[in-house]
């Protein structure tokens, strides 16, 4: 039996989490889910200036999801939106299983779902957040041009 | 028939011996017994079956017509001609509704539908809904997901064509008066619709005393393998329904610009049937006989009620449906304060006890009663008191375990 089921810095995003609140500054948001589990969280990104200037997400989902979400913007506040996709394609490598120590540190808190990759169940759960800023960042990149 | 040593007639425990396996709802393990007759059809009986002109044909033939005579007489029903083999429950739904609903529902019709059905008896009435026009309604279900026979009574109305209802929720585990249900649907001239895949494996149904005029069922969830399912059909509906698939097997005569069909039930079986899955079923069906609904309904209802016995006393714990565990039916469903229910079955999974999380196949249920997903332990006869234990065990470590109350 594991008694700390999940890593320490999971269970504290998910009961604490920074991000999980509307974002009234927001320039684009972005809904995603996961049908099978019903999921659902709402991404924000105030991208004024061309940067991730601040970040959100709102929904329910389980611990997963929601600490995922929460680490993902920590990480990502402050970035060009090509950074958050290169980040976004490190995570995806992490779920897959082959990533480097180097890409991993990259990826600093976000490092601990790494476990995830061996809980074929649940990556669903950790990518969504990811999948959901994949989306509206190539939304976002794609209007740009 | 001793059921404390009857997991040993089923080999996945021999191979996982930890493994508390409480998913039953979902699907059930499988005893020697059929497995034993799955390979025994194939190593000594398979040919195509309602064909052949030779002697191996005709003994899968045998097989496969034993097995549905075994299923008439474990449901009740009047005549084998009234016992179609499908994949599972799900497809014996769509049957109903793809023949007679398309034959017989027209704009401006109703059909009502329990708010508490799993998806398979929701779907294909919403779709024939809207190729219709007809209209789908609801009937909804107090806060413990009872119905009453008056609220079915208040519901329907003259254009009420169907009325589609499961016999065993598999949400609330809560059994649901069908008979009553089926003698007020058919003084207003409507047809009733069960879905039996949650009461046939675990009480004794009986078609003909219940009245309804169709009922489903799945294998799986009775020891039998996947891929074979059931549909019972009162013979006076099934021979004016048109067929559902087209193709071998169900014909008399064709030419090249139409064909006549075979009789019942041959008529809904198109294409090689599933004779080794057929042979499965009769095989669960006479080790269910061989322990008897007797013991498997006492068994069951004593472990339902350790279970919620307990369950009820742990704090932050909300069991979904009926306050008292003889309306459970071995199906408990809940939810913890603060614990998503995916995180629910894996710390469950990390202690190697198999439950089921999310909507399970119920959202509109889900939505109704105003919470997004839950977690459902589902029980078997051949569980036993140590599989409740480690349950109730987890159950009350899990808050702690997510990083609450330390």
């Amino acid at each position: 039996m594991t008694d700390n089921f999940y890593d320490e810095v999971l269970l504290d995003h998910n009961l604490h989490p920074l991000h999980l609140h509307e974002l009234p500054t927001a320039t684009c948001s972005h809904a995603g889910m996961n049908p099978s589990c019903g999921d659902e969280i709402t991404l924000h990104l105030d991208l004024n200036g061309g940067v991730i200037a601040d970040g959100s997400f709102t929904g329910v989902g389980c611990a997963i999801s929601q600490a995922s979400a929460d680490i993902m913007l920590d990480l990502i506040i402050g970035r060009t939106p090509h950074d958050a996709l290169h980040l976004t394609d490190l995570f995806m490598k992490m779920i897959g299983g082959e990533i480097s120590q180097d890409e991993l540190d990259e990826l600093e808190e976000a490092g601990a779902l790494q476990n995830i990759s061996k809980m074929p169940a649940r990556v669903k759960c950790a990518v969504l957040s990811w999948r959901t800023l994949h989306h509206l960042l190539t939304d976002y990149l794609a209007n740009q041009n | 028939m001793n059921l404390n040593t009857i997991k040993s007639d089923f080999p996945v425990f021999a191979q996982y011996p930890e493994l508390a396996y409480l998913d039953n709802s979902a699907t059930t393990q499988k005893p020697k017994a059929v497995l034993d007759a799955v390979l025994q059809y194939y190593r000594a009986e398979n040919a195509n079956p309602l064909r052949g002109l030779y002697d191996l044909s005709v003994r899968a033939t045998e097989v496969y017509e034993n097995a549905r005579i075994a299923v008439q007489k474990f449901i009740g029903a009047a005549s084998e001609r009234e016992i179609i083999f499908t994949r599972n429950a799900t497809e014996s739904l769509n049957l109903i509704v793809y023949s007679w609903g398309r034959t017989n529902l027209h704009a401006d019709d109703e059909i009502l539908v329990l708010i508490s059905e799993h998806h398979s008896n929701l779907l294909p009435w919403q779709n024939l809904s809207r190729e219709t026009g007809a209209k789908l309604r609801f009937l909804e279900c107090d806060e413990f997901g009872a119905y009453t026979p008056e609220s079915l009574r208040n519901a329907l109305t003259p254009r009420t064509k169907i009325f589609a209802a499961a016999q065993i929720s598999n949400i609330f585990g809560r059994l649901n008066p069908i008979s009553e249900f089926a003698e007020i649907c058919h003084k207003n001239g409507t047809v009733i619709v069960c879905d039996g895949a949650q009461s046939v494996p675990h009480i004794p149904v009986d078609v003909q005393a219940l009245g309804v005029d169709f009922l489903a069922c799945s294998g799986h969830k009775m020891l039998a393998p996947m891929g074979i399912g059931v549909l019972y059909g009162k013979e006076e509906l099934l021979a004016q329904m048109p067929p559902f698939l087209y193709g071998g097997e169900m014909i008399e005569y064709v030419t090249r610009e139409s064909a006549t069909y075979a009789e019942l039930p041959h008529k809904f079986e198109a294409g090689t049937v599933n004779a080794a899955g057929a042979a499965g079923l009769h095989a669960a069906i006479d080790y269910i006989r061989s322990i008897g609904f007797d013991a498997i309904t006492a068994r069951e209802a004593a472990l339902t009620k350790l279970a919620f016995d307990a369950v009820k006393e742990i704090p932050h714990v909300r069991i979904i449906g009926a306050e008292t565990a003889d309306e459970h039916h071995g199906i408990l469903t809940f939810t913890v304060d603060g614990v998503h229910p995916h995180d629910i079955a894996a710390v469950f999974d990390s202690d190697n006890i198999a439950i089921r999380a999310g909507h399970h196949c119920a959202q509109p249920l889900h939505k109704f009663l105003g919470v997004p997903s839950t977690a459902r332990m589902s029980i078997a006869f051949y569980n036993d008191e140590q599989d409740i234990e480690r349950f109730i065990n987890t159950l009350k470590s899990i808050r702690r375990r997510m990083g609450y109350d330390r």
